[in-house]
């Protein structure tokens, strides 16, 4: 059966306007899967990759998990890819002309998890955070 | 592998190769297939496919193919690269939603059927396989004397290959050889 990754609902965010924020995503693959990182041992796999998709926020870098090098049974050289719990983390800036209030900033999770013998399809994973802008 | 009694016929589909040419299953009634589903962001599929050029290089002229059906959803702007690196010489396909469902439902890649000279699915093999498994496989279908099965030569049928349970997906129907 697919795995599929979880990510923790995200407290809400209090943000100044004019400010910089960061919102951390901790996500966790189930045992016996992995995920490629966000740079892939080969160019055809597909990475690990956030896109915020809508919001009042401006996203202003995301750092990703550090791959760590696997082998398999399927590769001839190791793989970097996250296992378990890692976590993402975006830097936003906020506009100074943000509406008060509370807001909603949105965006996808794609990933693409395979076991030691198969791989499925990659997937899409919504995330939001709940903003409080002030 | 299954005793020739309880295989399955394969469901044929009506698949694009890269040259736009609609290629049916039932075309190669009459050979060994390996049928193999893949995708160029799968590791296992990468790892088995060399094993399949060769195949298809020692077998061809006893009566074998082997057709890949990729199930990338960028189409062949990802398979054609991919095709050229790993030196594929065998027909690639352009799979889609309504043949995976035919095929199981193909949650998983590999997933790579071995089909008989008339068509019947005679291993299933979902995940990184043996290639012994396949080659073994290969060997004694191509073995088998001609005539020696009294069953259908039509064409090939539309039920999925796992029978008429819809609810099935191919990561749990796992059939070793």
């Amino acid at each position: 059966m697919a795995p599929t990754l979880a990510v923790a609902p995200v407290p809400t965010l209090k943000v100044r306007k004019g400010s910089v924020a960061a919102v951390t995503l901790r996500a966790v693959l189930p045992p016996g899967f992995h995920a490629n990182s966000n740079t892939p041992s080969d160019e055809y796999l597909v990475p690990l990759t956030l896109k915020w998709t809508g919001g009042p926020l401006t996203a202003d870098g995301v750092t990703y998990p550090k791959g760590t090098l696997e082998k398999y049974p399927f590769s001839a050289k190791p793989l970097s890819v996250v296992t378990g719990e890692f976590s993402i983390s975006t830097k936003f800036k906020v506009p100074g002309d943000a509406p008060n209030g509370p807001a909603a900033q949105n965006g996808t999770l794609r990933y693409q998890a395979c076991n030691d013998r198969m791989c499925f399809a990659p997937k899409s994973v919504p995330v939001s955070v709940t903003l409080q802008i002030e | 592998m299954k005793e020739s009694s309880k295989r399955k016929h394969a469901p044929d589909f009506a698949l694009k190769d890269a040259s736009g040419k609609v290629v049916h299953l039932a075309d190669y009634r009459g050979k060994v297939v390996l049928l193999d589903f893949w995708a160029t962001w799968c590791g296992p599929c990468g790892e088995e496919i060399p094993w399949f050029t060769e195949f298809q290089r020692k077998y061809k002229d006893r009566g074998f193919e082997v057709v890949g059906v990729s199930m990338d959803d960028d189409g062949w702007k990802a398979i054609n690269p991919f095709v050229v690196q790993k030196k594929i010489n065998y027909r690639i396909v352009l799979g889609d939603d309504q043949t995976g469902d035919l095929y199981g439902g193909l949650e998983a890649l590999p997933t790579t059927f071995v089909i008989d000279r008339y068509g019947r699915i005679a291993s299933i093999h979902v995940g990184l396989a043996s290639r012994k498994d396949f080659q073994d496989a290969i060997e004694t279908l191509l073995e088998a004397p001609p005539g020696s099965d009294s069953v259908s030569t039509g064409s090939g049928d539309s039920r999925r290959a796992d029978g008429s349970n819809a609810g099935r997906r191919a990561g749990s129907n796992a059939q070793g050889s």
